[in-house]
């Protein structure tokens, strides 16, 4: 087995994969590894993403689309309806993937490109040698080691990459959403569109969503912050389903925690990046992860193609990539992680009143941005303190 | 001697529980999750995230 590699991707998500693939198309000499025996299962996510966050990176592939949405409903705690998107089938904007397929797949592109791949390999901890990297991993019940310049950690919300280069990535029950899903099938809705309910009494600190898989089936899911909840997100969702969709039958349950941090001051260390949920680059509004992990990732495999030709690993070289997601999606991470403070507090009643101010007519597009930039037109006295994080 | 009990018929091994110990106590490999007792401090940040309500302080 070989064992002296440029890079050591931990971890084959599409952050991973996207890492492994850019460094490996960039003529570095990668290695991949996934802990889990099956690349993309058990699935953690509510498959939602934009059409354009993909096709940024891969050619679509209809094996891996389960559904396309037009737009959004998000409903109030009273039932006031909020529409936002295109108002005609035919002009998408979001896709629900199909995560097994699509991590797979990912993964393949990166082999592709040259990277080696191994599945069922856990890293059991990093060491720092004479300015190199020794993985020590176990794969398949078997321990052995490799030498690397650079270790992208990809290894998602439970990281311990981070921990083990002295970035602290830990998340306070504050900043963690708990998440309980269900893919149901035999229920009633308009495929075209995504759905969210909000509220302090229907899913404290976070909201429950509704994502198509199809007709008549979807993922229904919610997400809780741990510090503002009493009761388990799994209550909260077993009382909605009840509520709404009583006839539904649940044939998956997906549970997983969600990233909602804001931006970490640093990704790197000495010879170490770490790229999407294990960054914490999850968004803290939406919770949305994947569009972001694929930009950190290919990020982090051109800084480490860089870093590689100039032989330095510091962590001052690899500061760049800080510099490259901080420039790009991390302002959008720091300025929802300000609207998530302000609107976790809101109690209902605020929710509905807000809800009502815009309720009637389809805000056209699909974005946080759009959606608040509504709301503080109509309620500048209420939202004064957030106007400013849109100029 | 009180420690965190794992309800494995319950635990669906997201590695919630692992992202908020700051004590690196908690591990999760493939569908295992182990929490390390001489690293826990019984500070119940996992026991307030998991998702599914698989860990409990056991007397």
């Amino acid at each position: 087995m070989k064992t002296d590699y440029d890079v050591v991707v931990i971890g084959a998500g599409p952050a991973g994969s996207l890492a492994a693939k850019t460094a490996a198309e960039n003529g570095l000499d990668v290695l991949l590894i996934e802990k889990r025996q099956e690349i993309g299962v058990p699935v953690r996510c509510a498959e939602g993403v934009s059409k354009e966050a993909i096709q940024q990176f891969v050619e679509i592939d209809r094996r891996w689309i389960a559904a396309e949405v037009v737009g959004a409903k998000v409903y109030a705690p009273d039932g006031t309806e909020i529409v936002m998107g295109e108002e005609m089938a035919g002009n998408e904007v979001g896709f629900v993937l199909e995560r097994k397929i699509f991590d797979r797949h990912l993964a393949r592109l990166a082999a592709k490109a040259g990277a080696n791949v191994l599945v069922k390999t856990t890293a059991t901890g990093i060491k720092r040698v004479d300015g190199l990297v020794e993985v020590s991993m176990r794969s398949m019940g078997e321990n052995f080691n490799a030498k690397t310049k650079i270790v992208i950690g990809c290894d998602g919300v439970e990281s311990r990459v981070g921990k083990w280069a002295g970035i602290d990535t830990t998340l306070k029950l504050g900043e963690i959403e708990s998440c309980v899903q269900y893919l149901v099938t035999g229920i009633d809705f308009d495929p075209e569109y995504t759905y969210f309910w909000l509220g302090k009494s229907i899913a404290p600190g976070g909201y429950i969503w509704l994502f198509p898989k199809g007709n008549s089936a979807a993922n229904v899911g919610i997400g809780v912050l741990p510090s503002m909840a009493d009761r388990s997100p799994k209550e909260y969702l077993d009382r909605f389903m009840e509520e709404v969709f009583p006839e539904g039958e649940v044939v998956e349950v997906v549970v997983g925690g969600v990233p909602v941090k804001g931006p970490i001051e640093t990704a790197v260390a000495d010879n170490v990046m770490l790229a999407g949920d294990a960054a914490r680059h999850s968004d803290p509004i939406t919770g949305g992860g994947i569009a972001n992990a694929m930009k950190a990732g290919y990020f982090a495999g051109t800084v480490a193609k860089e870093a590689v030709e100039k032989g330095d690993f510091s962590a001052i070289m690899l500061r760049k990539y800080d510099e490259l997601w901080k420039n790009d999606f991390g302002k959008s991470l720091h300025r929802n992680k300000i609207l998530q403070q302000k609107f976790i507090k809101m109690d209902d009643e605020t929710l509905n009143k807000l809800a009502r101010s815009i309720a009637g007519y389809n805000l056209g597009e699909m974005s946080v941005k759009k959606l608040v930039l509504e709301l503080v037109k109509k309620n500048p006295r209420l939202l004064w303190d957030i106007k400013s994080l849109f100029i | 001697m009180r420690r965190i009990s794992i309800n494995r018929y319950r635990c669906a091994y997201c590695g919630a529980c692992v992202a908020v110990c700051k004590f690196d106590a908690n591990e999760l490999v493939e569908t295992f999750l182990t929490i390390h007792e001489d690293k826990c401090t019984l500070c119940m940040a996992c026991v307030k995230t998991c998702p599914m309500q698989a860990l409990e302080v056991e007397e």
